[in-house]
């Protein structure tokens, strides 16, 4: 098999994927999950370290210092920003004291 | 490339698929969320073990730092009604970092075509792909981010030419990509991502206020296959394959709320060219409306046996959240049965409401989606409507010609009386004007919504 087809065969088994697993989301975590796949996209940030560590070109370098910062606040930021709004999702439920309290309970 | 670095890889592009899987359940969200992040740092340590003698460290870490200490700051400060700006944001760094990336990686394949190995066609094209695509999504983003952050108008910006002058964008991309693939040059690179950077922000401009928040998907689909694009140039499996699933995820779930508003991606990004996307007046009616004080309805929701609360964006705005919750769970005491009702699109992102009243920890199950409570107007005393409007406008029903027509609403004009609280008669985000005000059941309530909703919860009190 060629070089060529491998790598399509990678992104076409991941297009099926990536429908597949999110089909069944609810419109509730329509926010959160456009948020969080956000963050998944900023994975660029590996490619960015290695096209930077990999080049002596002063021009290139710069222009890999700003590529890693823009990848880093997308990659980063994009977590972040999905945990605090699906924090609020698991917050309401109120299990958290119960927890508290049972272990408070053990001890 | 080690072996066991592309295993590594293998399982982390496992792991973002797991993510994905869970953020599409509530119970799994959190934890896919958490699995996506160890995932991807994971995957951003492996260069630094596995190339040697890895150039520039001292500076990728500095950039690496002053991008976390970025991103976490605005992560944590956003507010969480403007959440789907910061998406935006967060998006649009990312295509110009792919883009920027695929620079690089030409000035790479450049070096080596000096050296007398000649670059691979599809390799070239993958880079063009990646630095227009990517250029879009940039440019088309921080345009997104401008008009939800008011930092320009909301409503559609249309100019006499504007699409000839984007259909020439666009025909000067793909010659300009054929022109990279044949004759591999730095500056053809360079001309076409300024192209892409008119393009993106042409492709943004007509659209309208409600329609902004499909485009964020559209463009994070675009980001995540420029990504995708850039795992191929680069050879680097987990790229390509975490890419690819938020291209085709992304896209899915674009389509997902087009249907959900009852529209077309076709028509959302071209409709204002063709004058008929969102496009209202916007101006203040002065038809006659029949207004009320907080007092009067105090004793029509006290009174009430089953009141029906839509919940708008205006809601979030004015921080009324957090009095609307004491205000149900006061009337809950008395024996009022009380529900919310989330439109899909409530708020100004597919499920955005959801997030915005959890903060203010209303109970998950008070939450009612569209379809199943639609049924339940009928039998309501009275719905009360705080700073919503296009999701409950009977145009979306009853007038083909409306910008909003199609889009599935709740059936709050089925209510005994139905009760707005507004800060002035302006339509709402689609910028139309809503018959259910004038209806000789509807009662309005005018004010800030904060300052209202505590006015009502006190006089309810009182009773």
């Amino acid at each position: 098999m060629s070089d060529g087809v491998i790598w399509l065969t990678f992104f076409t088994l991941s297009v099926f994927v990536g429908i597949e697993v999110i089909s069944k989301v609810s419109s509730t975590l329509h926010t959160p999950l456009m948020s969080g796949a956000n963050a998944i996209h900023g994975i660029i940030l590996l490619g960015a370290i290695i096209v930077t560590g990999t080049t002596t070109n002063t021009v290139a370098v710069i222009v890999g210092f700003i590529a890693i910062v823009l990848a880093s606040v997308n990659m980063v930021g994009g977590f972040v920003v999905t945990d605090r709004m699906l924090q609020m999702f698991t917050q309401k439920k109120k299990p958290a004291p119960k927890a508290d309290a049972a272990k408070g309970e053990g001890a | 490339m080690p072996t066991w670095v592309q295993l590594v890889y293998l399982l982390c592009g496992v792991c973002f698929i797991l993510a994905l899987k869970g953020l599409s359940g509530p119970k799994t969200a959190r934890n896919g969320n958490l699995l996506g992040a160890a995932a991807a740092v994971v995957g951003c340590i492996l260069p630094f073990l596995y190339i040697d003698h890895l150039k520039n460290v001292p500076l990728i870490l500095l950039a690496i730092v002053i991008g976390t200490v970025g991103g976490v700051y605005g992560a944590r400060t956003v507010q969480m009604t403007q959440m789907p700006q910061m998406v935006a944001l967060f998006n649009g760094v990312g295509g110009g970092a792919a883009a920027l990336v695929a620079l690089l990686e030409l000035h790479e394949i450049l070096g080596l075509a000096d050296a007398g190995v000649d670059p691979a066609k599809f390799a070239l094209a993958a880079t063009a792909f990646t630095v227009a695509v990517g250029s879009v999504s940039f440019a088309g983003s921080i345009i997104t981010f401008a008009k939800l952050q008011e930092l320009m108008t909301g409503r559609p910006v249309i100019f006499p030419g504007l699409p000839i002058l984007f259909g020439g964008s666009l025909l000067a991309a793909v010659v300009l990509a054929v022109l990279l693939v044949s004759d591999v040059a730095l500056w053809i690179a360079i001309v076409l991502a300024l192209v892409g950077l008119l393009i993106g922000v042409l492709l943004v401009l007509p659209v309208g206020g409600a329609d902004v928040p499909i485009v964020i998907s559209l463009l994070n689909a675009f980001t995540g296959l420029t990504v995708a694009a850039g795992g191929y140039v680069l050879s680097n499996t987990l790229l390509l394959i975490a890419g690819t699933l938020v291209g085709a995820s992304g896209t899915f779930l674009t389509l997902l709320m087009a249907r959900g508003m009852g529209r077309s991606v076709t028509n959302v990004l071209f409709g204002a060219l063709k004058g008929g996307s969102t496009l209202g007046g916007g101006e203040a009616s002065d038809r006659p409306v029949k207004s009320s004080s907080p007092e009067d309805v105090a004793i029509m929701l006290n009174y009430a046996e089953r009141v029906i609360i839509v919940p708008g964006y205006g809601l979030a705005v004015a921080q009324a959240q957090h009095s609307l919750r004491e205000l149900v769970d006061l009337l809950g005491e008395r024996g009022v049965d009380v529900d919310y009702a989330i439109h899909p699109v409530a708020g100004r992102m597919p499920g955005h409401m959801n997030v915005l009243l959890a903060e203010a920890q209303v109970p998950y199950e008070q939450l009612k989606e569209m379809d199943d409570i639609n049924g339940e107007f009928k039998d309501a005393d009275v719905a009360l409507v705080v700073g919503a409007n296009d999701v409950v406008n009977p145009a979306a029903k009853t007038t083909p010609g409306a910008p909003i027509y199609g889009m599935p609403i709740l059936n709050a004009d089925e209510a005994k009386q139905v009760v707005f609280m507004k800060r002035s008669m302006r339509p709402g985000f689609a910028g139309i004007e809503n018959e259910l005000l004038f209806e000789p059941n509807t009662t309005l309530l005018f004010g800030d919504a904060k300052d209202t909703m505590g006015k009502l919860l006190n006089a309810v009190k009182a009773l």
